[in-house]
């Protein structure tokens, strides 16, 4: 049960980790708890998809999902997307190596495919709203504009942060510390992908197919 | 300082024993709550099984194995055994599995949706009874009560007849209530735009009160209503005064009760129009406000099965331009204009409105 | 200026808005001040600014924060407990045409500010507090992972804590009980403030939690000393570990339901209405979610300490610690399966009904080993009844009662009758003050010495003890009997004359724990007054056992001169009986984290952003927004977090230290 009986009373023990302490504060720490985050984030996604869930057919007498889901543009979102996540991929390689130009140049062509993206759902919203189908209409609707645009705020955190990463590029070079933070934005980046496929396979196709 | 222990220790016993007959959930008059009461006995004996020796053990361990007793055994190493962790993980293992049982078994007989099969402890329900319907709608901050079959309403007042089954249909108007009858079968909420059922019956003659069990704002406090039982004959009495006593329950009559008021005292309706039940449990007393069922079910042509065969319900606005189905829902803040966002009281200012 | 003009700039505060007409509230809103102005004053005086702000606000140190975090929760703690005095009171003299001293706007804000209080600001910050504090010297960490995180954390709880407060004196707090159930808490029957106020200071408070649990699970795996396996690890930072593991599990459900009902409120969204297809049975289920499991959030940090103290002083390793950690585990699984009890009346069926009393039920299977494994600790024991072993013996008799109402409420049945009732409300404080609580008064007992070098003074500390201990029970037995009596929760007035002796009683028993909370102050007021006689100069005052004792009291801030490496579980007493020696030299330069002013900033422009919101302040808001974001922004702009403490530096400290700290123990 206990160590005393492999180690006699008195021996040479070893008491103290004597390494270089260059202990650094949370390196590999920094990855894990930024996916805790995300996963704290994804329950929080959990929560808005339950909350459409439950709400998906409360149309109250408004709007259903196959007169107001426009299935071309909801591709063309979902491409953008997708190939942005691939942009990233891009980075991801010359941040090892620590060549910062191409870095900048995937992120920022990352960053467009992210920036049209926001612009086509900030049209559809609006378009939508035009129309009469706001979040105010029904429960359903409300669900619908809360979870895409829950996701879309997600969207324009990242452009912000990728904006943040050209500029600190630009004067840090490819630190240690920038790695991290690349990585960190990767992670969130794919995260995003992950919801979006959810968003768009449970809200807009099984919405327009049921 | 003793003394005072003492007095305070007395009084403390007085008041445990003196308010037996007053502790209704233990002394109901329903043989539901009866059954209820006694599952909270039995399981209360079970489990005092395992609570008083734990009590009894740490004051025991405690005062033996203290610092100063020169007579005990003191074993710093004893921190594991496998015959000690096997009782107690299978001690309260065996208990919760007997609670499990009870618990599996007394849900299902005593679930409020479920029609009785007895109205008293050897007493199977008559093959010719027929339960009385009682319809209970909960409105801020009183009690409504609709006799389908006999076309009468009360508010505040809720009587019934003794050893007949009574079902209830239970709604509520804009908050989530409870609808509670210690003495008769405990409680189930009552909610906007949902139907609970509660089958009960009462067992013996006399007054006691129900409640409303949830909070609600304002008038909550007050919100109970007088629960009376009657034998038999006695209840067609009181129907008939009832009848006798004039007053008629209608949708405009509805609307006005539906105002939120406090302390309303209890009153009686010789007529009831029916269907008043069904407007509020589908939000539509107001006329011209559609009902729920049908918007739901023209929601479900519309958005639900085949896409090519879909049709619009009749009668109805189409989807895509209908209107909101409430007229004066609240404006949300951020549409307010300056004038409109009014002043927040503080904590002295009487609450306007609701 | 013309009200368009006014009301663009001030949005609906107005003069209405201060309650200007109400002797109580201006005679607390003067004593307020007129404390707040002794204290800015006497620390303007002093010159303590400065020092306040670079050695504690702008701290990144894991024990400072921990210590900030208990002052919070013992300042709200006096303000949630004045909430419940004058509940108690009201309902003692309220009976009849008495109508008490409080209508019911008044009385509804005092329920829902009590509970919302004593759990977000009170519980959690304690529980934080103590697991900040303790659980990185447990486990022989230099700091928690996230050091700024930590600090912003808790300058986030802060904001919450002073929004709350601040509806005290401008507008008013809601009226909607501690969770704000839809529908009620919706905009058409809450129109006013109260909502509002509570929803900016939940999610602000509940930003920092969220943030703090991530910061304390990658802590606990991230930053153990050397040999220090999972099962050689302490049991408090296993409980803080599961406790911090739930946090995040639970937090998000909150967040969500709190942002959906903040949409409900300010875009007029239908998510909670009666209305347009709204579901307001998804609010109950989520804050549930969060709500149940928020409970063990608290209890399995308690259920550490016991086991800590317990192990202490009974002079023995913890009975089966094994089994203890595996309950642990299986607690915080079952915690998440069991929300549904807390509706059983709403009549989900019979089979689900079964299926969440029985999960209940079987928590209370783990927990029943835990108490059995607490009584085998003091089995063949030596036990010093100190104060903190005091708690536990109190904690172990009054909490059995507790877990049993708990299981008889888990019984859908029973609970058709017990639900919303009184009984209900005296389990939950049984469980939570005989649980948490006393838990939380013994970890401050016990760590005290640890933190500031002395003991609490031990006669006021047993004053503590038996108030809360005698007053618990004196004011809860009443109510669990009115329970039984059918009496309902939340009600400020009764007609039934024969309930008032109960209440009566009750309200004596408020006062007993009052004396039990001035006891606790005054413990900590003779305790500093009798410092020099009360002073711990071993760093391990009470034999201890784990790793937080084999250093100085009060730690340096860098904890261990020397990272420590562990052999055995009780790691210290390990060390103590194998004749370890302090090291003399062979110190190294040690790698900290920079203090940072980043999270009061950030902290203060999230309570502003939070009172423009209930107020209606359209530009302040926007205004705060932006202003977090370009300071969050900028804050990544800072590279320069850490510095070395020069080995010289940690030498010449210990040396200090060594002669006090005596050699070997």
């Amino acid at each position: 049960m206990t160590d005393h009986a492999l180690e006699p009373r008195g021996a040479a023990v070893t008491w103290h980790h004597v390494g270089d302490d260059a202990h650094d504060h949370g390196a590999n720490a920094t990855v894990l708890g930024f996916w805790i985050y995300l996963m704290s984030d994804a329950l929080i996604f959990a929560s808005l998809f339950a909350m459409f869930g439950v709400v998906s057919t409360a149309y109250a007498g408004g709007p259903v999902p196959r007169e107001i889901f426009d299935l071309p543009l909801v591709a063309l979102n979902t491409a953008l997307l997708l190939a942005s996540s691939i942009t990233f991929g891009q980075a991801i390689p010359h941040i090892e190596a620590g060549r910062v130009a191409p870095t900048r140049f995937w992120l920022a062509i990352t960053g467009l495919l992210g920036l049209a993206f926001v612009g086509v759902e900030l049209f559809e919203f609006s378009h939508l709203i035009a129309e009469g189908a706001g979040p105010q209409r029904s429960a359903f609707l409300s669900a619908f504009f809360t979870l895409v645009g829950t996701h879309g705020a997600h969207v324009t955190v990242g452009l912000i942060w990728i904006a943040t990463m050209l500029v600190q590029l630009g004067r840090h070079g490819p630190s240690g510390e920038m790695k991290r933070r690349i990585v960190c934005l990767s992670m969130f980046w794919h995260f995003l992908d992950i919801i979006w496929i959810g968003v768009f396979t449970f809200v807009y196709l099984y919405g327009v197919l049921r | 300082m003793k003394r005072a222990a003492g007095l305070l220790l007395v009084t403390a016993l007085s008041l445990l024993l003196g308010g037996c007959e007053k502790m209704v959930t233990m002394f109901p008059t329903g043989d539901i709550a009866l059954q209820q009461r006694n599952l909270i006995l039995f399981s209360v004996g079970v489990m005092l099984l395992i609570i008083v020796p734990v009590i009894v053990l740490t004051v025991l361990f405690a005062y033996r194995y203290r610092w100063s007793n020169p007579n005990k055994v003191y074993d710093p190493t004893f921190d594991h055994s496998t015959k000690l962790e096997l009782v107690i993980w299978s001690c309260p293992l065996l208990i919760i599995i007997a609670l499990s049982v009870v618990t599996w078994t007394s849900t299902h007989l005593l679930d409020p949706f479920r029609p009785l099969d007895r109205i008293a402890p050897g007493k199977p329900v008559p093959v010719d009874a027929k339960p009385l319907n009682v319809q209970a709608v909960a409105l801020d901050w009183k009690w409504l009560f609709i006799y389908p079959d006999l076309g009468i309403a009360t508010v505040n007042e809720l009587a019934l007849p003794v050893d007949v089954p009574v079902r209830f249909a239970i709604t509520s108007s804009d908050q989530f209530n409870t609808f509670y009858a210690p003495t008769l079968a405990g409680m189930i909420y009552a909610m906007p735009t949902m139907r609970s059922e509660l089958n009960a019956v009462l067992n013996k003659p006399g007054e006691s009160w129900g409640y409303s069990a949830n909070y609600t704002g304002r008038g909550y406090s007050d919100m109970r209503f007088k629960l009376r039982g009657f034998e038999a004959a006695d209840f067609d009495g009181w129907v008939a005064e009832t009848r006798a006593a004039g007053g008629s329950l209608d949708q405009a009559k509805l609307i006005e009760l539906i105002k939120p008021s406090e302390k309303d005292p209890a009153a009686r309706f010789a007529s009831a129009d029916a269907g008043l039940f069904d407007r509020v449990l589908n939000r539509c007393v107001e006329p011209g406000k559609p009902c729920m069922v049908d918007v739901m079910r023209r929601d479900m042509e519309r958005g639900g099965g085949d896409p090519n065969s879909h049709h619009m319900g009749a009668g109805m606005p189409s989807g895509r331009e209908a209107e909101p189905l409430i007229g004066d829902r609240p404006k949300p803040a951020l549409e307010k204009t300056p004038e409109e966002k009014g002043v927040g009281p503080n904590v002295t200012a009487p609450a306007h409105g609701h | 200026m013309t009200d368009a003009v006014s009301k663009t700039i001030f949005g609906r505060l107005g003069w209405e808005s201060f309650p200007i007409h109400e002797p109580i509230l201006l005679g607390t809103f003067a004593v307020v001040v007129l404390l707040g102005l002794v204290i800015v004053g006497a620390t303007t005086y002093f010159r303590l600014w400065g020092y306040l702000w670079k050695e504690w606000f702008t701290s990144v140190d894991h024990k400072k924060i921990g210590i900030m975090y208990i002052i919070l929760a013992i300042i709200m703690l006096l303000r949630g407990f004045a909430d419940a005095l004058m509940m108690r009171a009201q309902q003692a003299i309220a009976f009849g045409a008495n109508e008490g001293y409080l209508n019911s706007h008044h009385y509804d804000q005092i329920f829902t500010a009590h509970g919302t209080i004593m759990i977000f600001f009170v519980a959690i910050p304690l529980v934080v507090g103590i697991v900040n504090f303790v659980m990185p010297l447990q486990i022989g960490a230099r700091d928690v992972a996230f050091p700024f995180l930590n600090n912003l954390s808790f300058w986030l709880t802060v904001a919450g804590a002073i929004l709350t407060m601040v509806s005290l004196f401008v507008g008013e707090f809601a009226r909607t009980g501690w969770l704000s159930y839809a529908p009620l808490a919706g905009l058409a029957y809450s129109p006013d403030t109260g909502v509002d106020y509570y929803l900016w200071s939940l999610q602000i408070a509940g930003v920092g939690t969220t943030l703090s649990a991530i910061n304390m699970v990658a802590t606990v795996i991230k930053m153990r000393a050397p040999g220090m396996t999972m099962m050689k690890m302490p049991v408090f930072s296993w409980t803080a570990l599961c406790s911090n593991v739930l946090a995040i599990a639970i937090f998000p459900a909150l967040t969500a339901a709190f942002f959906l009902l903040m949409l409900d409120r300010y875009v007029g969204t239908a998510f909670f209405t009666n209305d347009l297809g709204g579901a307001p049975m998804m609010y109950w289920n989520m804050v549930w979610i969060w709500g149940h499991p928020e409970v063990y959030v608290l209890v399995l940090p308690a259920f550490g300490i016991y086991s800590e103290i317990t192990s202490t002083f009974s002079g023995k390793r913890l009975f089966g610690y094994s089994s203890m950690v595996y309950a642990t585990v299986v607690i915080t699984i079952l915690a998440y399966l069991v929300w549904l009890h807390h509706f059983f009346t709403m009549g989900a069926g019979p089979s689900v009904n079964s299926f969440f009393g029985i999960a209940t039920m079987v928590i209370s299977i783990p927990t029943g080993a835990k108490i059995f494994n607490w009584l085998f600790t003091m089995y063949r024991g030596n036990i010093r009844f100190e104060l903190p072993m005091m708690w536990v013996v109190a904690f172990m008799i009054t909490f059995v009662v507790g877990g049993m109402t708990g299981v008889l409420l888990a019984i859908p049945p029973a609970d058709f009758v017990l639900h919303n009732s009184l009984f209900l409300v005296a389990h939950f404080h049984n469980t939570i003050i005989g649980g948490v609580v006393f838990g939380l008064f013994a970890a401050m007992v016990y760590w005290f010495p640890k933190a500031f070098g002395f003991k609490l003074d031990p006669f006021w500390g047993k004053v503590a003890f038996w108030g809360w201990v005698i007053g618990y029970w004196v004011a809860w037995t009443p109510i669990y009997v009115v329970g039984l009596m059918g009496t309902v929760r939340r009600v400020h007035h009764f007609d039934d004359p024969s309930l008032q002796p109960y209440f009566i009683v009750a309200a004596v028993g408020g006062v007993i724990i009052l004396v039990g909370i001035l006891g606790f102050v005054m413990s900590i007021v003779m305790g500093f007054v009798k410092r020099e006689q009360l002073r711990d100069t071993t760093g391990d005052p009470w034999d201890g056992r784990t790793l937080e004792w084999s250093t100085s009291s009060p730690p340096p801030p860098y904890n261990f001169a020397l990272t420590p490496v562990v052999h055995d579980l009780d790691a210290w007493y390990d060390m103590k009986a194998r004749g370890y020696e302090r090291p003399a030299d062979g110190f190294r330069p040690i790698h900290m984290p920079r203090n940072t002013g980043a999270g009061v900033i950030l902290a203060g422009l999230a309570l502003v952003l939070g009172f423009a919101m209930v107020w209606y302040m359209w530009w302040l808001a926007a205004l705060s927004f932006v202003g977090l974001l370009v300071v969050a922004v900028g804050h990544t702009f800072n590279f320069k977090r850490d510095f070395f403490i020069p080995a010289g530096d940690v030498a010449a400290t210990e040396a200090k230290r060594r002669p006090l700290l005596g050699v070997g123990a």
